[in-house]
């Protein structure tokens, strides 16, 4: 009994979109039902799954091979759990965003269907069905982003539709490599059975490829800030809270389950290494953007890129407690940039209509006519940034203790540069929400007395922060442990 | 086997050319073609692999997984189909008749919209 509410994650948004397009008329309602059941089934499997362990089902007694399977482990659980609660919060705040507007009609079932293919990416147990649900999770988020029907919209989102399907094509000729070496496609069998060989690596490299573009690592995400920018305030939470992380959740399963004996060291630096270079790129164009959902976008760009430092560590440290508490920062990180994105996008949909526009520079005022949404930007940007006591600061802080132990030193320099920056799009934002006036657009009004000031200050929190242990040896003490 | 190997390597052939295409060549509809090309030779590899020698019938599976893997290529298609019907359209308007929200009406800066695409142009 317990294993059949693995089928409810899937069954009842399924259900439910059907329902909101046969009776458009009822269709909030319908939705808002709809989201309810789901998240409340989407946490008590999490909490079964808390509470007895792994769970597995194979849907109408079909033996493995024919039959579709569906399992859930701690690391589904946890991204089951987020998208039960971003889904509930993105459909309460959708029921008021589309109160009144035809396109509300067309929100519920498609978004409902994209959440559909968001459990059951979580919850696939073979790499076919994992394919049809990413495919339902494309098909569905690009419908969903189109939905304001501007050129903008469109446009992007038909690139976006393209890059996708793109994707997952790349991820299905990996598929049919897998399937012509081993004969089954489910994932708990080929992970007993996966040994070295050219084929499996293939299979592992397009797999990877079409997944990281779905995934929108650096250097292949160019499609995601116009495609998220341009969506409707829900549907851009939607799609930078949960959607690029189903594509991101399978690299991690792949990578650290199915394909654990091939995956080398080197492989991992490079999607290391794509990590770093999109966090500093989707840092710095987040700062360097004029509208608050693009400054969102490319922070999502970035991190994602964080996402991506994880694998060299992993790949590099044994398994035991100190590998199991990176794998648990990992998810920490993508659970709280689910949460701090959507929260994020769905303050900048408020700000957005309220003041007509969301372009930073003329968002002065907006703490004092709208504080709590303020508040809420400020809040999920020290989770974006990872301040504590946020769980991504948790996240950086073992991330970075990691990269010591394994002495790969150079992803601190990576994290430390991407936080600055972080930090820096968060303040430019809430300085100019705090602002009456629209303040000045020169950053350095005169160079030669600033500087200098500005030299000390960062020192005085660069500089002696970080690199303290100088100070001890000076001293003639033994250096502090971090 | 040799008959089987030909029809793999088509499969990888077709898959190839069509990235190429998918890649080099602006217009939408050429790029929808190109990945159908794309899908058309990783279904050649599924249909490939299903032979299990002259003796034993074919694998079931890869067979059923093409069949599906079909609907959805077909579904895919006819979304971007539409999506791009629906950019033309507004071409021949002088405004794209839709307000994002029930609130007031937002001004994207031309700076920061996407690029003007042309025609149902594409660039990945």
């Amino acid at each position: 009994m317990t294993t059949d509410s693995l089928i409810l994650p899937i069954a009842l948004p399924l259900l439910g979109a059907l329902l909101a397009t046969a009776l458009p008329r009822i269709a909030p309602l319908l939705g808002v039902l709809t989201a309810a059941l789901t998240a409340m089934s989407g946490l008590w499997l999490t909490g079964l799954v808390w509470v007895s362990g792994d769970l597995s089902i194979v849907l109408g007694g079909w033996g493995l091979p024919l039959g579709i399977g569906l399992s859930a482990d701690g690391l589904s659980a946890a991204l089951l759990a987020m998208s039960s609660l971003v889904g509930l919060g993105i459909s309460v705040y959708a029921l008021g965003y589309f109160s009144g507007s035809e396109r509300g009609l067309h929100f519920w079932p498609l978004w409902l269907l994209l959440w559909t293919a968001l459990n059951g990416v979580f919850l696939a147990a073979d790499l076919f069905n994992l394919y049809v649900m990413l495919e339902l999770l494309g098909l569905s988020a690009a419908a969903l982003g189109a939905l304001t029907g501007s050129r903008d919209a469109v446009s992007a989102n038909l690139r976006y539709l393209l890059v996708g399907l793109l994707g997952s094509i790349t991820y299905l000729l990996g598929v049919a490599l897998i399937y012509t070496a081993y004969g089954t496609l489910d994932i708990g069998l080929l992970s007993e059975r996966v040994e070295p060989s050219a084929l499996v690596s293939t299979s592992l490299v397009l797999m990877t490829a079409g997944l990281a573009l779905k995934a929108a690592l650096f250097p292949l995400h160019f499609w995601l800030p116009p495609a998220h920018a341009n969506a409707p305030a829900p549907v851009s939470a939607a799609l930078s809270a949960l959607v690029v992380k189903a594509a991101f959740y399978l690299i991690l399963r792949l990578w650290t389950d199915l394909f654990a004996t091939i995956t080398d060291a080197g492989a991992a630096f490079i999607l290391g290494a794509l990590g770093a270079g999109a966090i500093l790129w989707g840092s710095w164009r987040a700062l360097r953007a004029e509208r608050l959902k693009l400054l969102a976008a490319y922070s999502t760009v970035a991190q994602i890129g964080y996402l991506f430092l994880f694998f060299p560590l992993l790949q590099a440290l044994p398994p035991g407690p100190a590998r199991d508490d990176l794998f648990a920062a990992c998810v920490l990180m993508a659970v709280t940039h689910g949460f701090a994105k959507a929260g994020f996008f769905l303050a900048a949909g408020l700000v957005q209509k309220k003041a007509g526009h969301d372009r930073i520079d003329e968002l002065g005022g907006a703490a004092q006519s709208m504080p709590a949404t303020t508040f809420s930007i400020a809040l999920a940007g020290s989770a974006l940034i990872g301040l504590p006591p946020s769980g991504s600061f948790i996240a950086k802080w073992v991330l970075m203790q990691s990269a010591l132990e394994t002495g790969q030193w150079w992803w601190l320099i990576v994290i430390a540069l991407g936080t600055l920056l972080a930090a820096a799009y968060i303040f430019r934002v809430l300085s100019r929400a705090f602002g009456q006036e629209p303040t000045p657009q020169c950053f350095i009004t005169d160079a030669r007395a600033e500087i200098p000031a500005l030299l000390l200050a960062l020192a005085s929190v660069a500089l002696l922060g970080l690199a303290a242990g100088p100070i001890w040896s000076l001293l003639g003490f033994e250096g502090v442990q971090i | 086997m040799i008959a089987q190997f030909l029809y793999g390597g088509a499969g990888i052939l077709l898959f190839a050319l069509g990235l190429w295409s998918l890649l080099v060549h602006a217009p939408l509809l050429r790029k929808l073609i190109a990945l159908n090309i794309m899908g058309a030779g990783v279904f050649h590899v599924f249909i490939a692999i299903a032979h299990r020698g002259d003796a034993l019938p074919p694998d079931p599976v890869p067979h059923a997984l093409v069949l599906t893997g079909i609907v959805v290529a077909v579904s895919a298609t006819a979304l971007a189909l539409a999506l791009n019907s629906r950019l033309e359209q507004g071409e021949n308007e002088p405004e794209p008749a839709s307000s994002p929200s029930p609130g007031p009406r937002i001004h994207m800066q031309p700076a920061l919209s996407t690029e003007p695409s042309s025609k149902g142009a594409t660039h990945p």
